[in-house]
């Protein structure tokens, strides 16, 4: 690490270092695993395929700020002790991350509202005083650039499509939108890694995430909602109900087998 | 450009002779290992065999996301969740070259999807069984992906050329999947007893449906003749099945697992595996619809095309208001 | 209602200086998704620099039936193959 990056980084501790990358990589993991269930269910063969290959890009992000988070931490976890091992309030991801896939429309505003934050956190994390963090959102950025071609596509093809469509992405929007209060919210922690140099600057996310998912809903011809205050937040592991049930399934095999290699 | 007209019985002694005329310099292209292409003359029969032959294969693949899909969310370990989300993945894509195979052949996609939802439709038996735990995973990629390369190589010389290219991409992508199971057994193979245990019983459950998957012998069978001439088939049922028992076992016993087949015993004279009869009344009860997962697989196909009708419906409502790309996914 | 999407050719360049190759057909709705299809189903092995999608009823093709018509007079013009002409071996450069 070079000497100024050092220094920035050397004002922060280590939890909280670690704390900020479980955020993304859990993140990731999480909106990874809610896709992967789709797969040979999808409305096409193709977008099947589609949505495999973002699946697999999220769960490649959260291998690699996984690995780097237990590195960091330094106690010997890696990759899949993080994934496996740990219970639903120590997860960190975003809230919106974590809802079900529901029909199409869900799946597609979820998606959206989530990679309009990635898309614009991972670009401004290529500049990140964390470097190992920093090479991690180069790569990302360009994923997350074809995720939001993808979502943001469809998401203008069914709000502008049939009655029937524009009706189910209203109410999935209507349903969803009060998860994007924690993406736009910046916290303490937020705050800590924005001095630090490790995190965007305070409000910049949130200002380009308005932009870039406004227009898109414009498109789409769908009203924006208007904001809605919710500060359960999962980043701080305050978590929906629908986390644990998540876990289960995901973790299920390790814990039956502990000490186990696959 | 892939429709043709069908042909019509021949009326006349006159049509009849070029209609002969027309059946032998087919069939000498295909004695000279031409390939046949969508817009060439084919007999009736050798456009409608392949059409099944590649719908089935087609639909298997689709199916055959399932079982292993099954199993996606519990993979025990990131990596291997990202390879068997790769491997389902490839699944789906060879169902699509298929499809677009079959196209070629002047019918559409949707309806041989809607054969298969109906139920008119073959796909291939094995895929009507459960996966019961992470083992089945591994037992899948080493066995039945291990008994479709057998199939799929030789189909890369078949004589339709769009289905024999289908075929070489296929297979490109095949051998890691066979690998990656194989991979999979030797990990539990070789890790605790619970490990060991459960491999040895992926490998008892899947035995023997993975050697039926070959078909029963066609030694009696006159389609078999007939597509063999046409080089659409290239080896029998049995032949397959034989060289999959010869290669496989020995990996097995690389695996330290018994193969639950207590006749099985190798031959020095013919250089082969002699091994128990095959249940064939369990493979025709299942091909009928009478195996453990035959109805949940086609509810899940039904399911996933019934919710996705608003969802094509939209997007081609979408293109048809509006010509120009989605500005807002553009905005880089 | 119309859920039919339509038939679309792909045409893949699979690396920096080849010519862009047909690899198979797939299903879109309009010629936006028809690239995104292309990019998922046929270069998820880095197979390709490069994608063309063409719908199906757009290709015009030679017919099989006049083919003798169409290439059968190259088969007898071998003067344009270099193999034709005997050059002296010690002739060098040409």
């Amino acid at each position: 690490m070079s000497a100024t990056a050092q220094a920035g980084v050397a004002q922060v501790s280590t939890a909280e270092r670690v704390q900020y990358l479980l955020r993304l990589a859990d993140t990731s993991l999480i909106a990874g695993q809610r896709l992967a269930e789709l797969l040979g269910h999808g409305p096409t063969l193709e977008e099947d395929l589609a949505l495999g290959n973002i699946s697999l890009d999220l769960i490649g992000q959260a291998r690699l700020l996984l690995s780097l988070a237990g590195r960091i931490e330094g106690n010997g976890r890696d990759e899949d002790a993080l994934a496996f091992l740990r219970d639903a309030p120590q997860f960190r991801n975003m809230s919106l991350a974590e809802q079900p896939n529901g029909d199409f429309a869900a799946t597609i505003v979820r998606q959206c509202l989530l990679d309009a934050w990635q898309l614009e956190t991972y670009e401004s994390l290529t500049g990140s005083r964390e470097e190992a963090l920093a090479d991690i959102a180069h790569k990302a950025v360009k994923e997350c650039r074809y995720h939001w071609r993808f979502s943001a596509g469809w998401l203008v093809r069914l709000g502008d499509g049939t009655e029937e469509s524009h009706a189910r992405v209203e109410a999935a929007l209507g349903a969803l939108w009060r998860f994007t209060d924690e993406l736009l919210t910046p916290d303490a922690l937020d705050a800590r890694m924005a001095v630090c140099g490790i995190g965007p600057a305070p409000g910049l996310i949130s200002e380009r995430w308005e932009a870039r998912v406004g227009a898109a809903l414009a498109e789409a011809k769908l009203q924006k909602p208007p904001h809605q205050h919710y500060p359960w937040h999962g980043k701080r592991g305050v978590h929906s109900e629908h986390l644990g049930h998540l876990l289960t399934e995901m973790q299920f095999v390790p814990r039956a087998y502990p000490g186990a290699t696959w | 450009m892939y429709t043709q007209a069908l042909d019509s019985p021949a009326a006349t002694p006159n049509e009849a002779s070029e209609e002969r005329e027309r059946l032998e310099r087919f069939q000498a292209r295909i004695d000279r290992d031409e390939k046949i292409e969508p817009k060439d003359w084919m007999p009736e029969a050798y456009r409608q065999t392949l059409i099944r032959q590649i719908a089935q294969h087609a639909h298997s693949e689709i199916v055959g996301m399932l079982p292993e899909g099954n199993w996606i969310t519990r993979a025990p370990s990131l990596r291997r969740k990202a390879v068997l989300i790769a491997k389902v993945q490839d699944e789906g894509g060879h169902g699509m070259y298929l499809y677009s195979a079959a196209e070629t052949l002047g019918v559409s996609r949707g309806a041989l999807i809607e054969q298969l939802l109906v139920g008119r439709a073959k796909y291939s038996s094995i895929f009507n069984y459960p996966t019961l735990t992470w083992a089945d995973i591994g037992a899948i990629g080493w066995l039945v992906d291990g008994a479709a390369i057998m199939n799929q190589v030789p189909l890369c010389r078949c004589s339709y050329g769009p289905y024999a290219r289908a075929m070489v991409r296929i297979c490109k992508e095949e051998s890691f999947h066979q690998r990656q199971g194989y991979e999979l057994m030797l990990t539990l193979a070789r890790g605790s007893e619970a490990q060991h245990a459960m491999a040895q019983d992926a490998l008892n459950r899947w035995w023997w449906p993975s050697l039926m998957m070959f078909g029963p012998s066609d030694a009696n069978s006159v389609h078999t003749a007939q597509s063999m001439r046409w080089k659409i088939k290239r080896f029998t049922n049995d032949e397959l099945r034989q060289k999959f028992i010869d290669v496989t076992v020995p990996q097995a016993e690389y695996l330290g697992l018994t193969v639950p087949d207590p006749d099985l015993r190798w031959d020095e004279a013919s250089q082969h595996y002699r091994f128990g009869a095959i249940d064939w009344s369990e493979f025709h009860a299942v091909l009928k619809g009478e195996g453990p997962c035959n109805r949940e697989r086609l509810e899940a196909r039904r399911a996933a095309h019934e919710n996705g009708r608003w969802v094509r419906e939209a997007a081609a409502a979408y293109a048809a208001k509006h010509h120009a790309p989605v500005r807002a996914a553009q905005a880089g | 209602m119309n859920e039919d999407w339509v038939l679309y050719e792909v045409f893949i360049r699979s690396r920096s200086g080849l010519e862009h190759k047909h690899v198979g057909s797939l299903h879109a709705a309009d010629a936006r998704m028809a690239i995104e299809h292309a990019r998922d189903v046929y270069t998820r092995r880095q197979e390709g620099v490069s994608i063309w999608v063409v719908p199906s009823s757009e290709i015009v093709a030679s017919d099989p039936l006049e083919a003798d018509a169409l290439f059968e007079p190259a088969r007898d013009k071998v003067y344009r193959h270099p193999t034709f002409y005997a050059i002296p071996d010690e002739v060098k450069n040409i």
